[in-house]
């Protein structure tokens, strides 16, 4: 892997100076065969790929009328162009929004359109060949399909339907990303991204009630392929396994506990993340996210709550109803699909959870939107609901908050830079990069009031940050950034909410004290 | 790529996994530990160790937190703590002494 250097954080957003094609060398490992049958494409580059490409081209502008409209009404005013967070971090032209799309518009116009036909140096149309391939899966793997170029758009041009389209055509060929097609084929035979089988799965669930208990001196459980639970929670493999993730999972579990209601996990169904949406293949998110419909009506539940999943939650809010709808089989009386923000909230709002907030007194906190909960969903039955209920909540269970600059929160908020399938080492050097404007506005909330964590609602920014706000301390200077200033919202509810019946101080020591003594015997 | 070991050599993906695990010895382990600007002391290998031997009971390396409460019960609270796994592995505990134990690097959100 090349090296590269960290941006340097500055006091105010500065657009850069364009240089060319300096992230040309920016490319995924490419998937081999058997990444890519099982999700039923090509192992490898296919024979005549260019009459395919161009077939699947039309195929797509033939269903997504969104995505000629998109390639179509682009006028060229510029206003994209400095809102990309990989632009921003690169300074490579090709990373402006206009001209990610271009990429592919460029042959559009020269297969598609009258004047691209006949004329096509006059309209920016080119042929397609190899080098455009190689091109579109470079620039089109520096893109996180986050969508805040299209929040600044006059006609709402949306980046990522582009993205997702040329990835799909992509992989239609043969040339499929290694990251995103390796998971996709791991959830079809073993239930999850991570490749988690249902004894480890079972282990650390088993693991993690043991360490609650330790902590409140109650059995508080995290039931796995219980039948006939109310509730069957879906979350990001990565909350069995990475930090701080799982710290949010036991604030699932505590919650619920607290709550009476009964739940369950499915072990078959042990994924809430769906990879399909970052590869733009419609049928591959159904197959996924079929998995989750089929798990449900096997277990009875009434209702499905989502753990914190940014893309997850974007699946299931927008897709979910023409993918595997009708929910007939679930309760009607609750939202499908729920969120575990608005189910907290939601006891929260009716003071059925006793916080003592002090617990999380240590901690100054701000709040990161993630790209997909904010701009392609809402929590709540209000509009904005997506941004006021996780506020609400930190709000509710910690007493110091801090927002970051407005023009980089909420529907404006940046990528996190791992974002739509990017989150892998190979593309270390777009992360880091892409990840400098959250950093600026993080930086100037630390510098200035203090901040020590930032809260996250997605396990892909909670792994992104993690990984990568090191890389931004000064060297020689005190470290300032480290990877535990990250947490799930769900952790801070766990430090503050006191249970029913918790134990504290002797008591509690005298309860670990009796469950390693029984360990032992 | 393939990575050469007493005049053998043994396939590995790109970032230097090895392709097969149950090609994994110990002095493998050591010229991955190499690639990796690390020299295999004792700690490393007790880490190393419960990998390899959690893997054969779960098909999957532990979750971080599952990895440092097994240290910790073994060798002393003052070690099951992810500060500690991360100053034998600087590269993450999960991914880079996967690579020396010779698993499969974990996948996903991670």
């Amino acid at each position: 892997m090349a090296d590269f250097e960290t941006p340097k954080l500055k006091e105010y957003p500065v657009i850069p100076n364009l240089v060319d094609d300096v992230m040309k060398g920016s490319s995924p490992f490419i998937a081999k065969p058997l990444h890519n049958e099982p999700l039923g494409f090509p192992g490898e580059l296919v024979e005549g790929w260019k009459d395919k490409a161009i077939d699947k081209m039309e195929d797509l502008l033939g269903k997504y009328r969104g995505l000629q409209v998109y390639l179509d009404s682009c006028v060229k005013c510029g206003a994209c162009t400095d809102k990309c967070h990989y632009f921003l971090g690169t300074s490579d032209p090709k990373n402006m929004p206009v001209a990610r799309q271009d990429l592919l518009r460029s042959v559009y116009r020269r297969y598609f359109t009258f004047a691209g036909k006949y004329f096509p140096k006059l309209v920016g149309a080119r042929d397609l060949d190899k080098g455009v391939i190689d091109e579109w899966y470079s620039y089109f793997h520096q893109c996180s399909q986050c969508r805040r170029c299209s929040v600044f758009c006059p006609y709402g041009i949306d980046t990522a339907e582009i993205s997702m389209a040329a990835r799909e055509i992509l992989d239609t060929v043969g040339v499929g990303q290694k990251y995103c097609n390796e998971i996709i084929a791991k959830v079809y035979k073993i239930g999850n991204n991570l490749g988690l089988p249902e004894p480890a799965l079972k282990m650390t669930l088993e693991d993690l009630e043991e360490e609650i208990e330790e902590e409140t001196g109650l059995p508080v459980k995290l039931p796995l392929d219980v039948k006939g639970a109310d509730i069957m929670l879906i979350t990001p493999s990565a909350d069995f396994f990475a930090e701080p993730h799982i710290d949010g999972l036991k604030g699932y579990a505590k919650v619920f506990h607290e709550a009476g209601i009964s739940w369950t996990i499915s072990s078959y169904a042990s994924e809430a993340g769906n990879f399909g949406m970052f590869i733009g293949s419609y049928e591959n998110m159904q197959q996924i996210s079929t998995r989750i419909r089929e798990a449900a009506i096997d277990l009875g539940v009434k209702r499905i709550v989502h753990g914190e999943c940014g893309h997850a939650w974007r699946v299931a809010y927008s897709f979910w109803n023409t993918l595997i709808g009708p929910f007939d089989f679930l309760d009607p009386n609750y939202p499908v699909p729920q969120h575990i923000c608005e189910f907290t909230y939601d006891l929260i709002k009716k003071n059925k959870l006793n916080i003592d907030k002090t617990q999380n007194d240590h901690r100054t906190l701000t709040f990161h939107d993630s790209c997909n909960v904010a701009r392609a969903t809402r929590m709540g039955d209000k509009p904005g609901g997506q941004f006021d209920i996780p506020r609400a909540i930190i709000k509710a269970v910690c007493n110091n908050y801090v927002e970051m600059d407005p023009a980089t929160t909420k529907e404006a908020t940046f990528c996190c830079g791992g974002g739509g399938g990017l989150l892998t080492d190979d593309l270390m050097e777009i992360r880091v990069k892409g990840a400098m404007p959250r950093m600026e506005a993080y930086n100037e909330v630390v510098e200035d009031y203090g901040v020590t964590n930032l809260a996250c609602i997605c396990a892909i920014c909670k792994s992104q940050f993690s990984k990568v706000l090191p890389y931004f301390n000064e060297k020689g200077a005190p470290q300032k950034f480290s990877m535990d200033m990250v947490v799930s919202v769900h952790q801070l509810v766990y430090d503050a909410l006191v249970l029913t019946g918790q134990k504290f101080g002797d008591e509690l020591d005298a309860h670990v004290a009796a469950m390693e003594a029984a360990a032992d015997d | 790529m393939a990575l050469e070991v007493d005049g053998k050599s043994y396939e590995t993906d790109e970032e230097g996994y090895l392709a097969d695990l149950s090609q994994w010895t110990q002095p493998i382990a050591v010229a991955l530990a190499k690639s990796e600007n690390l020299d295999m002391t004792d700690s490393h290998w007790e880490v190393v160790n419960f990998l390899r031997s959690y893997y054969e009971e779960y098909q999957i390396a532990p979750a971080v937190r599952v990895l440092t409460k097994a240290i910790g019960k073994k060798l002393g609270k003052d070690k099951g703590n992810s500060k500690y796994l991360y100053e034998l592995f600087p590269y993450g505990p999960a991914k880079q002494a996967c690579k020396i134990a010779g698993l499969p690097k974990p996948t996903g959100c991670v």
